[in-house]
């Protein structure tokens, strides 16, 4: 598959990262050539494979229900929550306005 | 005195504790290498001479009172700048993250600090380890220590653990943490001559390393030898109960078990590894490996990995796609950059910052990620990719019912110059050839130095082994390092 | 069962709703991290360095959050699927700190289940059955406040990362009504199980409406999904306006447009989402932070185990062993704190007066539905903030059982119970409420009635037999209604001859 740089735009506002013209068209050939690189991989015959879900045989471990049991990864934290904030307010995180 | 940035983890350890010099002197030793080094080679983003002096003071501290003392005491390491450090910048090499300081502790390197490391400052790498020659690194380019002889162009310390392994191979730490996706320990090991593990997925927690792509990414240490190595992965290996995919198995003691008899093992040699037109020191290499194992007792099987040329466009696929997707919280809101033109709203603001923050090499990765997982492609990229990632690890599953480890060359070639790859992504890409496979299917893998190639540059050979097996891997590397006796060093310029 | 309706310009136009909930689960800590999930917090305090998306955090799934929705999913009969996993849901808002949301797309927790609903209370045998299509767990997303400041956004993230059930219907509703019946019903089911406290106006439940129109007979049309709406009253009102303005749309020769709209509770209206209108490619893919979510048989079970009887199976219960009303039924078991509340009255009651639960159940709950229910109405209070316990209710009733009191004096015992809180056989001893079976104080008190109305005794002897309650009602009055009512009308029968 391949795409033209109207894909290319499309892509980049997905990923919300602006491109230039001039960038998406030098983004189109380079895209293209590992696109076809990686189009290899269709004539792998893939009958009855499952995809890989778990890199080693492992399935998912559950934690109690118990707040701030490891207080790396509990709540009340606020101040370093907003330490690297480039704008906060009042507690808030603040951002453009959003008009919903 | 002998200069003490010559002793690697085992030596400093021992000497400290057998009081042949305090750990503030070995601190202070590799603070004064580090700030001569620095400018010239680029391996640092930011020193922490205090962070490495501090955790000496206490190390000899303690053994003053008699206390008991860590595994890792007095030794000062370098610290990818991958990982979350509190207090102290955390970047991945990246402008998005110009700034940014944690308010938290990976559980790796705080793994480390508990078993008595100090750090020595934050290493440079390619940008969110995406790279393979440290050039994509908002911080500069990290300048390998090794030179070709007879040539003084500035080499790619390898790649994305490129400041590990050029302050490792410089002696300017005594080891490096290191990152591994798709071979960024293994493959920078090979570059500048040092050691490099990367452990089964789920060893090492991935709490508190910025994510590249979370189903690839492992920790692991990058030293001066297997030894080390080992000593290294005790420490930062372990449960983690905050990383969903760590491994809830005890970590064996890997240090004392090492032995190079090889004595009723099997090595395999995958064929498919031995590509058109290999370079010929790389293949000579790849054979004196084949004869050291022999020669430590082990019976050399050939082997077929069938899938193997599969790896790269699969590994391709997966990582930029789990990418695009870990990358998407660096938006401005919470922290690192924010760029706001004039009168942007939301949605612009996070289009500039990302524009803004984010190298080439990430935005095409992350471009490519979205594009694999958009509506209408997602089955035939993502989904096809992760059934060859089946059939890949089956192959690996397959092949250790006959063999106990398996022998490749770390790298298709010795590092070269910097700028050289950089135009054609392809081209880089194809430098984790021999990598990239076992990463794909979690296994524990490792480079040690082989030799040095015509230009007298280092050449590494890679260990892959069953899962949970580091033991099998790094007795093999130890086998290897007793034969292949290598002992260039990059000699001095800086 | 619903012939719901919209009369446009060119004929009639059916109504298909599907809507998709989002129940808050009860627990204390957030899906995937320990932060607490306490409604009404300071802004951001609930928010832990895994909610804030800081660099390198992971998830780690709460157990409580996954046993509960398998216990909603049985509580629906739905099938528990033992392989579940969590699918990343990418797309950029400020509420949604990773850029992504951790979700279920491919492979849920919990497949195919059915609810019944009864759409009209005063029908309560005609049920329906609506498909619930799945049950998954996600993460909520944080919260933005947008009138705080001239230019900005606020942030607050304490909801972020909070566990909710996504419990997506089929679209088998076609009208208002039955929407409305079904979210009650779901919401008293989750109350029961215990998953989702259904606090409505606290965002613990909220509704996602798909509404789309066709004439009979032809496929389904365009929908449209209105999110977030936040009443059972909204619910209905959402889909009456948008079932409406796509008639007029499509009958003024227009298109519907399928898109996220937002309800307006002011204007009652709903209108397009600007912030939504982006392109809906949300590249879902396996969460590779999350491992497959494997169930065993042994785990299913204890959920299974733990479940409390569920409503429908109370209500039929109430009406076949305990000889309720349909009506009665249908009432009591439509919340679990009713149900107990109820079930305590009558098996105390059955003690008290010394007699089987169903020989008592009859009369309590009419006293609950009609007497206590009424009172409390009036007072403006819920049941659970009632100052009559079961246990005084109880009380009262087999005062009245023995013939301590009458049904009326009853009744003003109640009120007094609802006053002061005190148990109503103090009331009944202070306030000499007795009622009267003295035979000798009734027949004194006919006598002296039939003496004053001379007159009215000889029209009834001569035939007019209304005023025979006339008689009973000015001597009930005469003995301050505490006279026995069947000897009064004994004894005024026999002198009356």
């Amino acid at each position: 598959m391949s795409v033209a740089p109207a894909d290319v735009a499309k892509i980049a506002s997905l990923a919300r990262i602006k491109l230039s013209q001039a960038e998406i068209d030098a983004m189109v050939p380079e895209l293209n050539g590992i696109l076809a690189w990686v189009d290899q991989l269709g004539e792998v015959d893939v009958t009855g494979i499952e995809p890989m879900t778990a890199v080693i045989p492992n399935t998912l471990r559950l934690r109690a229900d118990v707040v701030g049991a490891d207080p790396l990864t509990g709540g009340d934290v606020r101040d370093k929550v907003l330490a690297n904030a480039p704008a906060a307010e009042h507690g808030f995180f603040g951002v453009p306005k959003v008009i919903e | 005195m002998t200069d003490l940035t010559n002793l690697g983890i085992a030596a400093i350890r021992d000497g400290v504790a057998k009081g042949d010099f305090t750990a503030v002197e070995v601190a202070t030793a590799f603070n004064a290498a580090v700030a001569e080094a620095n400018p010239a080679l680029n391996a640092f983003i930011v020193t922490t001479p205090d962070h490495a002096l501090a955790a000496a003071a206490t190390v000899d501290a303690a053994r003053a009172a008699g206390q008991s003392l860590g595994a890792m005491a007095g030794v000062p390491i370098g610290m990818k700048d991958l990982f979350a450090t509190q207090g102290v910048q955390t970047t991945a090499a990246s402008h998005i993250l110009e700034g940014f300081v944690p308010h938290y502790e990976s559980t790796v390197s705080q793994r480390l600090w508990n078993a008595g490391a100090g750090m020595l400052g934050k290493l440079n790498l390619d940008q969110f380890a995406m790279g393979s020659s440290n050039e994509t690194s908002a911080f500069g380019n990290v300048i390998s220590p090794w030179r070709a002889a007879g040539d003084t162009a500035a080499r790619a310390p390898g790649g994305s653990s490129g400041g590990s392994s050029a302050a490792v191979s410089a002696r300017i730490v005594a080891a490096a943490t290191g990152t591994d996706t798709g071979g960024s320990i293994r493959q920078p090991a090979a570059f500048t001559g040092i050691s490099g593990i990367k452990p089964t997925y789920g060893r090492c927690s991935r709490w508190g390393v910025v994510a590249f792509a979370s189903s690839l990414d492992q920790a692991g240490p990058m030293a001066r030898d297997v030894t080390d190595c080992a000593i290294m992965l005790e420490a930062m290996a372990g449960f983690d109960p905050k990383d969903a995919t760590s491994l809830d198995l005890p970590v064996p003691a890997w240090s004392s078990a090492l032995s190079d008899n090889l004595q009723g093992l099997k090595v395999g040699i995958p064929r498919e590894y031995r590509l058109d037109g290999m370079d010929p020191d790389v293949a000579k290499s790849w054979d004196d490996g084949i004869a050291w194992l022999s020669d430590a007792g082990a019976e050399v099987v050939d082997i077929s990995l069938p899938h193997t040329k599969y790896a790269l466009p699969t590994y391709y696929i997966i990582a930029p796609a789990e990418a695009s997707s870990n990358l998407a919280r660096y938006d401005g809101v919470r922290y690192g950059l924010r760029d706001l033109p004039d009168g942007a709203g939301l949605q612009d603001m996070y289009a500039a910052t990302r524009a803004a923050g984010f190298g080439a090499e990430v935005k095409r990765r992350i471009m490519i990620g979205t594009y694999v997982l958009s509506a209408g492609f997602y089955d035939a990229y993502y989904t096809q990719a992760q059934k060859v990632r089946t059939l890949i690890a089956r192959d690996f599953e397959q092949a250790f019912q006959r063999v106990d480890v398996i022998l490749t060359p770390t790298a298709p070639t010795s590092a070269f110059v910097l700028g050289q790859k950089s135009a054609d992504p392809l081209e880089m890409y194809l430098n984790d050839v021999f990598s990239v496979p076992a990463s794909l299917a979690g296994l524990p893998a490792m480079s040690v130095p082989a030799g040095l190639d015509r230009s007298g540059l280092p050449l590494g050979l890679h260990l892959i082994g069953r899962p949970f097996d580091e033991q099998g891997v790094l007795n093999a590397g130890l086998a290897i390092e007793r034969r292949a006796g290598f002992a260039a060093r990059p000699e001095k310029w800086w | 069962m619903s012939s719901y309706r919209i009369q446009g310009a060119t004929g009639e136009w059916e109504v298909v709703i599907g809507l998709e909930v989002h129940a808050q689960i009860s627990t204390q800590a957030k899906l995937f991290s320990g932060a607490a999930t306490a409604f009404g917090a300071e802004p951001n305090t609930q928010v832990s360095l895994v909610d804030a998306a800081m660099p390198g955090m992971l998830p780690v799934p709460n157990a409580e959050c996954i046993r509960q929705a398998v216990r909603t999913g049985l509580a629906i009969n739905a099938v528990i699927n033992p392989w579940s996993r969590f699918d990343r849901k990418n797309y950029f808002y400020a509420d949604l700190p990773q850029g992504y949301q951790i979700s279920q797309l491919y492979h849920p927790l919990v497949g195919e289940g059915a609810i019944e609903i009864v759409a009209d209370d005063k029908k309560p045998d005609e049920t329906k059955v609506i498909g619930v299509e799945r049950i998954h767990v996600e993460q909520d997303a944080g919260k933005l406040m947008h009138d705080q400041h001239p230019t900005m956004s606020y942030v607050d993230l304490n909801r972020s990362g909070v566990a909710l059930m996504e419990i997506v219907s089929r679209p088998d509703m076609t009208s208002p009504a039955e929407a409305g019946a079904y979210l009650t019903k779901l919401r008293t089911i989750l109350r029961y199980v215990g998953s989702c406290d259904g606090n409505m106006d606290q965002g613990s439940m909220r509704a996602d409406v798909n509404v789309s129109v066709r004439r009979a007979g032809e496929p389904l049309g365009t929908r449209t999904e209105t999110k977030n709406v936040n009443s059972v009253r909204f619910v209905m009102a959402t889909i009456e306006y948008e079932a409406n303005r796509q008639v007029d749309v499509l009958e003024a020769g227009g298109k519907i447009v399928q898109e996220t709209r937002l309800f307006d509770p002011d204007t009652g209206t709903t209108r397009s989402m600007r912030s939504k209108e982006d392109a809906h490619d949300y590249r879902y893919f396996p969460d590779p932070d999350l491992l497959p979510l494997v169930l065993d048989a042994a785990f299913i079970e204890e959920c299974r185990a733990s479940l409390p009887e569920l409503p429908d199976a109370k209500r039929l219960r109430y009406a076949t062993e305990l000889g309720l009303s349909a009506y009665n039924a249908g009432v009591l078991t439509a919340d679990a704190e009713t149900a107990r509340w109820f079930e305590r009255l009558v098996t105390k009651s059955a003690a008290l007066q010394g007699k089987s639960e169903s020989d008592v159940a009859r009369a309590a709950s009419n006293w609950l539905t009609s007497e206590l229910f009424g009172a409390l109405n009036k007072l403006g209070k819920a049941l659970l903030d009632s100052p009559v316990t079961p246990d005084a209710g109880a009380e009262l009733l087999a005062l009245v059982g023995d013939g301590t009191i009458s049904g009326s004096i009853a009744k003003q015992v109640l009120e007094k119970m609802l006053d002061t809180g005190d148990a109503p056989g103090a009331i009944v001893e202070r306030e000499g409420l007795k009622q009267t079976s003295d035979t000798g104080a009734i027949e004194a008190a006919v006598d002296a009635v039939l003496a004053t109305n001379a007159d009215k005794v000889d029209q009834y002897r001569g035939g007019k037999d209304a005023l025979f309650g006339f008689f009973v009602g000015q001597t009930m009055k005469a003995m301050q209604g505490k006279g026995n009512p069947g000897l009064v009308n004994q004894v005024l029968k026999a002198k009356l001859g």
